[in-house]
């Protein structure tokens, strides 16, 4: 297959996946601005989403559309990594998750917006407008978790814990992606993995939280071997195209 | 003495079709009748984001998706205005949504139906918030300022809404053959809802003579009942779908529609807590607010800490 689309895809379902599990929130938020705020990166992580299917459909060439991608594959098909599948839980678990990813995806696609790749350099360099926002509100709702009432730095320490054991995927590199790498094209993200961990080790400790000291980490999403999370979010994502195959939205 | 001097200004003003300001002096009655109208609007906002959010995660194309996503934020939007035009009038959030909590305060009956297909949502956004615009639209000029002026901000927004309502009927309409009976099936929900939206007949109104007197409201409940049917049967017909509703013909002697009347028992039953999802839409709302107790306390005890430090 060519690397180009499984690597684009890869950084579609990420967005794809992580936006249909925050737009689950929406009318449910703690507060009504708040509730705004959260739909706000839902719609941006969308729009993101958006654009790397289109063109992961478009380099793949084999007629399929963005929507065929996002609505008509399955579990093993999809190849996110782990963390953006796990359930929103409290809104500490929601901000933790948040917070992994944001700052991921800061270095992330400021590197990528470096790409010889055109398309991906654009996306990128659009989608770090709308993620430097994302990365404000969730690390300023981990500080106020943290260093707010003794509940809320429970439950926020809790959701640390355990989501700690799915962020070593975010810094795996395979044969795709090393390839792209020499092409100019992807990013090393094994290289980001110490700038990542030194600023949620200061987020979490201004935040008077702990890093966790276990160093096990789960993987399996680029290869479709998710949790049992996704293929509940996928069915209820695609339940209306797969009952109406024949029929335009 | 003194009294008749305000409310000989107050009257004044509205003769001449001047704002009433928040630090204006007003009637008890006219504040009374603006509080409960305008959180009512506001509520409904609010709760009016259940039933389309029902269907954010189950949307079916990407697009779809996003534009609902983003017309359901919109509407949380407009509670904000409205939450904050109520509070000018002298009561708090926290009172505000207690009201709501508590059942004291009402929101719109069209909320208490359930959305049980794609279709309902292309319904909403074209018949309900077609509906609520022609209200709106008139609010805008409502004798309030506050009121009138985010009636303004929430009607330019509005007429997005329909539209996104209205390109999914069209998509279903001119779609496959179970397509088109979904969105059949929607309108033939809908449509009597959406009716009762203008409220009860105007002879059986009870504040519509206050509110028309103190031009909150400028058109009457069956006058814009009319003008939503008028503007509404060749949006149907153009869908090649029908209204379900047996009476409804041309009149050219009033250069309008004859239609039947919703059936204002069932109205009745909605708005005192028996319709379809009173129940379950009252239940999500407080479900929200309980379960966003600890997140408001722990912004509430994190800016008290960054304020005590930045003092000390
Ligand atoms: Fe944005
Ligand atoms: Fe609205
Ligand atoms: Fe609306």
């Amino acid at each position: 297959m060519n690397n180009l689309f499984v690597y684009t895809l890869r950084l579609a379902d990420n967005s794809l996946v992580l936006a249909q599990r925050l737009s689950e929130w929406t009318g449910h938020g703690p507060f009504l601005e708040e509730d705004l705020a959260l739909t706000n990166v839902a719609l941006d992580t969308f729009g993101t989403a958006t654009s790397l299917l289109e063109y992961a459909a478009q380099v793949e060439g084999k007629g399929r559309s963005a929507d065929d991608l996002a609505y008509f594959r399955h579990e093993r098909e999809y190849t996110n990594v782990l963390l953006v599948e796990q359930p929103n839980g409290d809104y500490a678990k929601t901000i933790i998750r948040q917070a992994f990813v944001d700052h991921f995806n800061l270095l992330l696609y400021t590197e990528l917006a470096k790409s010889k790749d055109e398309t991906i350099a654009g996306i990128a360099q659009k989608a770090i407008k709308e993620v430097t926002y994302h990365v404000r509100h969730s690390s300023s709702w981990v500080l106020r978790f943290g260093d707010g009432t003794e509940e809320s730095h429970n439950r926020a320490q809790e959701a640390v814990n355990e989501l700690w054991r799915f962020t070593g995927e975010l810094f795996e590199m395979d044969e795709v992606e090393n390839n792209l790498v020499k092409e100019g094209i992807s990013v090393n993200t094994s290289l980001l993995k110490e700038k990542w961990e030194k600023q949620i080790t200061d987020l979490l400790t201004k935040a008077t939280l702990k890093k966790p000291e276990s160093s096990f980490m789960q993987s399996g999403g680029r290869k479709g071997m998710h949790t049992e999370h996704l293929g509940y979010l996928l069915s209820e994502m695609q339940t209306v195209p797969r009952m109406y195959p024949n029929a335009k939205w | 003495m003194e009294n008749k001097t305000y409310e000989d200004l107050f009257e004044a003003k509205l003769a001449k079709n001047e704002m009433i300001e928040p630090k204006d002096w007003m009637p008890e009655n006219y504040r009374k009748h603006l509080i409960r109208q305008v959180s009512q609007h506001a509520h409904s906002e609010i709760v009016g984001m259940l039933p389309e959010g029902n269907w954010i995660t189950r949307a079916p194309s990407l697009r779809a998706k996003k534009v609902l996503l983003a017309k359901v934020q919109d509407e949380g939007g407009h509670g904000l205005y409205l939450y904050t035009a109520a509070e000018t009038l002298g009561i708090s959030r926290d009172e505000l949504l207690d009201n709501l909590h508590t059942g004291k305060a009402k929101y719109s009956s069209i909320f208490n139906y359930p959305t049980l297909t794609w279709a309902d949502i292309g319904a909403i956004g074209w018949l309900v918030d077609g509906a609520a615009i022609m209200n709106q639209v008139m609010l805008q000029r409502t004798s309030y300022g506050p009121y009138a002026r985010a009636m303004v901000r929430i009607c330019k927004e509005e007429s997005f809404h329909q539209r996104q309502g209205y390109e999914i009927m069209t998509h279903l309409a001119f779609g496959t053959p179970e397509q088109k009976a979904m969105a059949q099936d929607a309108i033939n929900r809908w449509w009597f809802p959406t009716m009762m939206m203008f409220g009860p007949p105007d002879a059986e109104s009870p504040n519509s003579e206050n509110a028309m007197k103190w031009r909150i409201k400028r058109e009457t409940n069956d006058q814009l009942r009319q003008r939503f049917v008028n503007q509404t049967v060749p949006q149907v017909e153009y869908l090649g779908l029908t209204v379900p509703d047996p009476n409804l013909k041309w009149n050219e002697a009033k250069k309008g529609y004859d239609f039947s009347e919703p059936d204002w028992t069932e109205f009745k039953n909605v708005i005192s807590g028996n319709g379809p999802c009173n129940k379950e839409r009252l239940g999500a709302r407080v479900k929200a607010h309980k379960d966003g107790a600890w997140v408001r306390e722990a912004a509430a005890a994190y800016a008290k800490k960054q304020n005590q430090s930045i003092a000390a």
